[in-house]
């Protein structure tokens, strides 16, 4: 069986052709996404960070896409903006024309954690080595995606940099892997990091700062079938000048945390709090305070498997 | 001007049976159609009954897994909520009526499987609203909107209170004293309504309306209502309600003598037109004689161009070019019906000045 083809297999002028026509048809696993937009720079941001998934045939009438999203341009007075589409819905208000790119990636995530209430979702990093998976829950500015990065270029294999899929009846996550978003000083610190990597439009002066994404390493990518389940679930918080400190969470404590990065939850009433609580049981908690990459990376190279 | 078929939702809705032949291409736009239909649950509830709902697209079926729990939720959060208001309208002694999709959920009548219901709607005597209002307040329920026209607009001209929303839950209530507003065409009298409830089984203080209230007020909300995305699904509720009252000892005369006594045959009327048109509703034949308006047949031609259209979820692949135009005359009828011409200008006025003056940039 020959391999499926590749986005990068479409020339850029067919590239940006199929965007602002028909649509442009991507498996970004477990989803496939049907995405529109004549932008210049979302083709771009295409182009580059979704080189190597799979490019789905086009026609809409033989294709299942999950969701069908747009990033149009409009004009708000004499400034140019542009507004991201559900199928013909807006669920957020305009943005920069220059943010177009990173429009569509806070829309697609939009769209997973609105509309996908089969799985139990976490707003957490989700990494993979030895077949078990760390959580990295956090709210913006503990330096998450920054460590996201960092481990997945260290060879840990993402799952998501943004939500964890939990599986309620496996209790395994479900790989999402798709482009890892950085913000300010996390762009540089990972260009420093890793000077090879790949990155994709740079977004300035946006709501979170400036933001650029990073491309998923082949092998998130490669492996996207495989689920796997929790072993770890790490809160990290970046303090600048600190040295490593780690201190085991109590589960309660760990459990209150994930309750509150949930999504959804709720939506599965006593069987959610049931899942969520299998996680914490499962894992081994931690609190990690950092400030050198280097050293907190280790500690993650270090972690055992509980009960291994 | 042709209207694009809309043949994959009726058959998701009324020949579940068939979706396992679907193909992926199908299956694509019958999603969407269903998701802005509000339908995505009460199709994957009614292909569970075919018997089909493990031989769905695996990819198609997330979603209509994902709707359901979603349903299945609001129907808990639905059934805790209800116990709130019982509890804070109990020591009244005041009958409360559960409408709509409340009545539906907490009964679990013919139009629940797979319904979603955000907000809960009640009935009560008018007389009574001013102490369920405060006892309401004592128990968190304040009142959602401050504008004093606003306020004045509904107290004095609408059947109901301004939304009502619990201070600690966020939910919403709307409390009705009447069906439809006292200013409009028909006036159905709430006190026959009232006088007809059905107790609700382990509820003691709420109750339901009776199935044929049921589906008359079902029918005289969607055809006064100016804002129709929800259309269908108000069409699906009224298919549901009439098949289980056809299987009624004389369930059809019983509805046609109910829309005569309470003035709402022209409601019935055209749930019945538009249900059949749409849904294939067996309706007989005599009962859309009994009620068929003495109108020119222009003017039915031209009611159907309307609400053929506006009836529709509102998505693209279900349009056609007069759609626009057709929703927006639905909404100048129905406050035609709400209101007396001079009374009418005077409010359209009002929100066109008051638009005016609101800044049109979000946030």
């Amino acid at each position: 069986m020959s391999a499926p083809p590749q986005l990068a297999s479409l020339s850029r002028p067919a590239l940006r052709a199929r965007l602002a026509g028909e649509g442009l048809c991507l498996r970004l696993p477990p989803f496939v996404v049907r995405i529109r937009s004549p932008i210049p720079v979302v083709a771009e941001g295409l182009a580059t960070l979704y080189a190597a998934h799979e490019l789905l045939p086009s026609p809409a009438d033989e294709q299942f896409a999950d969701f069908h999203v747009a990033v149009l341009p409009r004009w708000r007075g004499v400034k140019r903006v542009c507004v991201f589409q559900m199928d013909g819905t807006q669920p957020f208000t305009p943005l920069a024309v220059g943010e177009a790119f990173a429009l569509l990636e806070w829309g697609m995530n939009w769209c997973v954690t609105s509309h996908s209430h089969r799985l139990l979702i976490i707003h957490s990093a989700v990494l993979e080595k030895l077949g078990h998976v760390v959580i990295l829950p956090a709210p913006p500015g503990s330096g998450k995606s920054t460590l996201c990065a960092a481990l997945m270029l260290r060879g840990w294999r993402l799952l998501s940099d943004e939500m964890a899929l939990l599986d309620p009846e496996t209790g395994r996550v479900v790989p999402s892997p798709r482009p890892v978003s950085l913000k300010n000083r996390s762009i540089d610190v990972i260009r420093q990091f890793d000077p090879t990597v790949v990155m994709g439009p740079v977004a300035h002066d946006t709501l979170k700062g400036t933001v650029a994404h990073l491309r998923v390493s082949p092998r998130s990518l490669s492996e996207s079938a495989v689920t796997a389940p929790p072993a770890w679930v790490v809160f990290p918080q970046y303090e600048a000048g600190a040295g490593l400190q780690v201190s085991e969470r109590p589960r309660a404590q760990a459990l209150v945390a994930l309750a509150a990065n949930s999504f959804n939850h709720h939506v599965h009433g006593r069987a959610g709090f049931d899942a969520l609580a299998q996680v914490v049981e499962r894992s081994d908690c931690y609190n990690l305070h950092y400030s050198d990459l280097p050293a907190a990376l280790d500690w993650f190279d270090a972690l055992k498997v509980p009960g291994a | 001007m042709s209207l694009p078929p809309m043949t994959l939702l009726f058959q998701a809705l009324r020949e579940p049976q068939g979706l396992p032949l679907l193909a992926p291409g199908d299956w694509d736009l019958l999603i969407r159609q269903a998701r802005s239909a509000d339908l995505l649950a009460c199709i994957a509830e009614r292909s569970s009954k075919a018997g089909v709902w493990h031989a769905l697209l695996p990819a198609a079926r997330e979603h209509l897994i994902s709707a359901r729990q979603l349903a299945q939720r609001q129907h808990v959060e639905l059934r805790h909520e209800i116990r709130h208001i019982e509890r804070a309208l109990a020591p009244l002694g005041v009958p409360v009526v559960l409408l709509k999709g409340a009545a539906y959920v907490a009964q679990g009548n013919a139009a629940a499987p797979g319904r979603m219901v955000a907000d809960v709607d009640i009935l009560v005597p008018r007389e009574r609203l001013a102490s369920v209002e405060s006892a309401l307040m004592m128990a968190g329920w304040v009142s959602t909107n401050r504008d004093a026209y606003d306020q004045r607009y509904y107290r004095q001209w609408m059947h109901e209170i301004p939304p009502l929303r619990h201070i600690e839950r966020g939910t919403v209530l709307d409390l009705h004293h009447a069906i439809l507003p006292p200013t409009g065409r028909f006036r159905p009298d709430p006190a026959l309504l009232l006088a007809a409830v059905e107790p609700l089984p382990g509820e003691p203080t709420l109750c339901v309306l009776s199935l044929t209230d049921q589906v008359l007020h079902s029918a005289a909300h969607l055809f006064h209502e100016g804002e129709l995305a929800m259309g269908l699904r108000g069409l699906v509720d009224l298919d549901a309600l009439l098949r289980d009252n056809a299987q009624r000892p004389d369930g059809w005369d019983k509805l046609l003598a109910r829309a005569h006594a309470l003035d709402l045959q022209w409601p019935l009327f055209q749930a019945l037109r538009y249900t059949q048109m749409m849904l294939s509703t067996p309706v007989p034949e005599r009962l859309a004689q009994a009620l068929a308006p003495r109108l020119p047949r222009w003017r039915l031609r031209w009611l159907d161009a309307l609400y053929l259209r506006a009836l529709r979820p509102v998505h693209a692949s279900l349009d056609d070019t007069w759609t626009p135009a057709a929703r927006f005359l639905v909404y100048l009828r129905s406050h035609w019906m709400r209101m007396p011409p001079g009374l009418l200008a005077q409010h359209l006025l009002r929100k066109l000045l008051s638009a005016r003056r609101v800044d049109p940039s979000p946030p």
